[in-house]
């Protein structure tokens, strides 16, 4: 049920329109960081303000919304963004991703191929890739502007020469189009080549640091990498232990205090319906 | 012969005070110009019209591109200049952390150029790196190093490093020598000396060291109150100064 | 080779009353290739200043200076450079070298600037550095920690390391001993055998008479000083 006080998915029509005309310029330019005016919303900085604006522009009273956080629908910070929809957007949830239309997640991509029905929303810390090297936003900018992203190969030169391969794992920056240099959100680079033509629409929202990009269907996404050090999406070198699968990102969690661990593949919604198709690792129960 | 820089009427006010006016000279490819004058001459404003860190108010700076010839780097497009700071010119500042990423090991800081004009090649590009710290007399094994770990004279010679590896036909220099001991001086006034005859490089050197213009630079600018009151070969100049300012500037410096 | 013609030179001191001293009017002469001519005169006269005239190390206030055609009272300071480098070589009395070049670098440079071989004009250093007696242990050590007779030494190993087709000599032999001054008196001869045009300043009378053809008085051009 709606929480009638609240207009439909918390944000006034206006501010939705504000935010959908920078989620508009951000499907033209892909890649590139388009400002728009942050609003408070109920739930602290770091909580996926970003995302949750842009979900709220983007839902509709016929969506079917399903949150992730790190890969899981039933973290704390999953579970509270999707009562909050539920109650301000009176919106169907779900937890399986074939089933959403809008996919709000924080630090990965689905398992499962996303279609052209869907739109994938990120949550974004830190959108600047270049900050770490450059704290200047105005110089960020103009190298944005200019296409000067050799500071970028930098970071990973840094990476190499400290540990003898790449060793940046997550929010691995990538090139969109042969133009913007992007930082994916802190999603692993296992996750970097599912973005690369993509047929779902692909958003990303930081609150705190009011900015919002995104990449239309179909986008050309590459990772940068040396001639000598190719880019590879790495992973550990396990199979699920709940459901055995050997293709998909996983968790490591620790079981008890003599050092027993075990993998588990961090998309739960993918794990659960492998499991229900009767897959079994070696763990399971 | 085509000058490398053709400086005309570069002009650059500060609200009514006046950072340099009308100052025109060529400089032509191998030569080393020294600008000298006491702080607030105008001499450092010049140096950073010229190499587009300033918009002058008026004036030109031509600059003998390898593509297109002698274009006004004044009016030419952002990209286009910034484009030219990391490849034909080069600017060494007085304070190396000014012209270094202090949280980037020696190795990215002379990597970065080469990097910003299109190389992918990790293995490449460190090795160039490596030799470039070995030219400059950093030994290779520092190349991981950061350089905070780095003494002041090495910062310098890194920052050197860091601009020559592209190759540049021009390097501007702003008071390399400044806050250096006397010795370390010596060693970098060297290493500069040498790199400019070996690789052919044209330099302008902004100082208050007489010392230092006299061994490094060909051809000498004096400065006072934003205007050039006198130019000529640097021994002629220092030996025998024409105008009382630069007769006054001459004669203070201490005789060792 | 060298041509003066109607050269004046005055010094304006603007930070002492704006004294203006005259030191030299109306000087001409030429020296032709092969020909070693000896400046004269007493101390004060301006014998060093008209050397450094002809150097271009001091501004000359009217008439014409040239050396092989260019004109160094008016050229640009580009083509007194290049002169430097290929025509007019200068043996000074001081060594004004960076602290910590080596000897045979310091020896060699004014090969390696007009485009020699870096072991050819290390060769060519050695050989110098030999017949001017300087230990073969210091070569790789800085001249500016040697003794005022090695470093006059240096300087003229330096200086005739080029084969210019100008020199100027400011004191040769001041301060060298007998053996040595005989090597500086024949590397002096050889260069005019191979057709240098040489302006000298000797006081060492004997050298003066055993490799000069001339001598000019500057006093004859010294205003309040008629010889």
């Amino acid at each position: 049920m709606t929480d009638q006080a609240y207009n439909f998915a918390y944000l006034d029509e206006q501010t939705k329109r504000m935010i959908r005309r920078a989620i508009l310029k951000g499907l033209a330019i892909p890649g590139y960081q388009v400002p728009f005016a942050s609003r408070e919303m109920p739930m602290p900085y770091g909580w996926g303000t970003g995302g949750v604006q842009v979900s709220a522009a983007v839902l509709t009273p016929d969506d079917t919304f399903k949150v992730i956080d790190q890969g899981a629908d039933d973290t704390t910070n999953a579970v509270s963004i999707r009562t909050f929809f539920e109650r301000t957007a009176g919106v169907a949830t779900t937890t399986a991703t074939a089933d959403a239309s809008v996919i709000q997640t924080r630090h990965r991509i689905p398992e499962d191929q996303l279609s052209e029905e869907q739109i994938l929303v990120y949550q974004v810390p830190i959108p600047e890739p270049l900050r770490f090297l450059e704290p200047r936003e105005s110089e960020t900018r103009k190298m944005h502007s200019l296409e000067e992203y050799g500071l970028m190969h930098v970071k990973l030169y840094e990476d190499i020469s400290c540990h003898g391969h790449i060793a940046t794992s997550y929010a691995y920056p990538v090139r969109v189009e042969g133009r913007y240099v992007m930082d994916p959100s802190p999603i692993p680079k296992f996750d970097n080549p599912k973005m690369a033509d993509m047929a779902a629409i692909q958003l990303f929202g930081a609150g705190r640091e009011q900015r919002i990009y995104a990449l239309p269907p179909y986008t050309k996404v590459v990772s940068l990498d040396f001639e000598d050090h190719p880019f590879e999406a790495s992973k550990a070198d396990h199979p699920c232990g709940m459901c055995g699968a050997e293709d998909s990102y996983l968790d490591e969690l620790i079981v008890d205090d003599t050092g027993g661990r075990m993998f588990v593949c961090s998309d739960t919604d993918y794990c659960e319906a492998r499991q229900a198709a009767g897959h079994k690792g070696k763990d399971a129960a | 012969m085509t000058p490398l820089l053709s400086v005309k009427g570069i002009t650059k006010r500060y609200g009514a005070h006046i950072g340099c006016a009308d100052v025109s000279f060529d400089l032509y490819p191998g030569e080393v110009m020294g600008i000298v004058g006491e702080s607030g001459s105008g001499k450092s404003t010049l140096l950073n019209c010229m190499a587009g860190h300033l918009v002058p108010d008026a004036g030109q700076v031509v600059f003998d591109t390898r593509v297109a010839g002698p274009t006004d780097t004044v009016t030419m497009s952002e990209p286009e200049r910034r484009m030219l700071s990391r490849t034909d010119w080069a600017f060494v500042h007085q304070h190396a952390r000014d012209g270094l990423r202090m949280g980037v090991s020696a190795g990215g800081n002379v990597g970065e150029r080469l990097m910003a004009v299109g190389e992918r090649h990790y293995g490449d590009i460190r090795g160039k790196a490596a030799d470039w710290l070995e030219r400059v007399e950093i030994d290779a094994g520092r190349i991981d190093d950061r350089p905070t770990t780095f003494s002041g004279g090495m910062q310098q010679r890194l920052q050197i490093a860091r601009n020559l590896v592209t190759g540049p036909r021009l390097v501007f220099m702003d008071e390399p020598t400044g806050g250096l001991d006397v010795s370390v001086q010596a060693r970098l006034l060297d290493l500069v000396r040498g790199l400019v005859r070996d690789m052919g490089l044209s330099a302008i050197i902004v100082t208050h060291d007489l010392a230092v213009v006299r061994l490094l630079a060909d051809r000498l600018m004096v400065m006072k109150s934003g205007h050039v009151i006198e130019a000529g070969l640097t021994d002629q100049v220092l030996d025998d100064p024409q105008h009382a300012y630069s007769q006054l500037l001459v004669s203070s410096v201490l005789q060792v | 080779m060298i041509d003066l013609k109607n050269v004046s030179k005055t010094f304006t001191l603007h930070n002492q009353g704006s004294a203006v001293i005259e030191v030299l009017n109306n000087v001409s002469f030429s020296v032709a290739a092969g020909e070693c001519v000896a400046l004269t005169g007493n101390s004060g006269a301006g014998k060093s200043t008209l050397m450094r005239m002809i150097y271009g190390n001091y501004l000359t206030q009217a008439g014409e200076i040239r050396i092989g055609g260019v004109d160094l009272v008016q050229a640009e300071p580009r083509d007194v450079i290049a002169l430097r480098r290929e025509v007019l070589g200068y043996v000074s009395q001081f060594l004004r070298v960076v602290p910590r070049v080596s000897t045979l670098d310091v020896v060699a440079e004014p090969l390696r600037v007009v485009g020699e071989s870096a072991q050819d004009a290390q060769a060519r250093a050695e050989t110098l550095l030999e017949q001017l007696n300087i230990p073969q242990r210091l070569w790789s050590l800085s001249p500016t920690t040697f003794s005022g007779g090695e470093q006059q030494r240096v300087n003229i190993a330096r200086g005739f390391a080029h084969t210019y087709p100008a020199m100027l000599l400011d004191e040769p032999t001041a301060s060298l001993d007998a053996t040595n001054r005989e090597v500086v008196l024949s590397l002096i001869e050889e260069a005019k055998a191979r057709g240098a045009a040489i302006i000298g300043i000797f006081h060492d009378e004997a050298a003066r008479a055993r490799v000069c053809d001339r001598e000019i008085d500057v006093r004859t051009f010294t205003p309040g000083m008629v010889a």
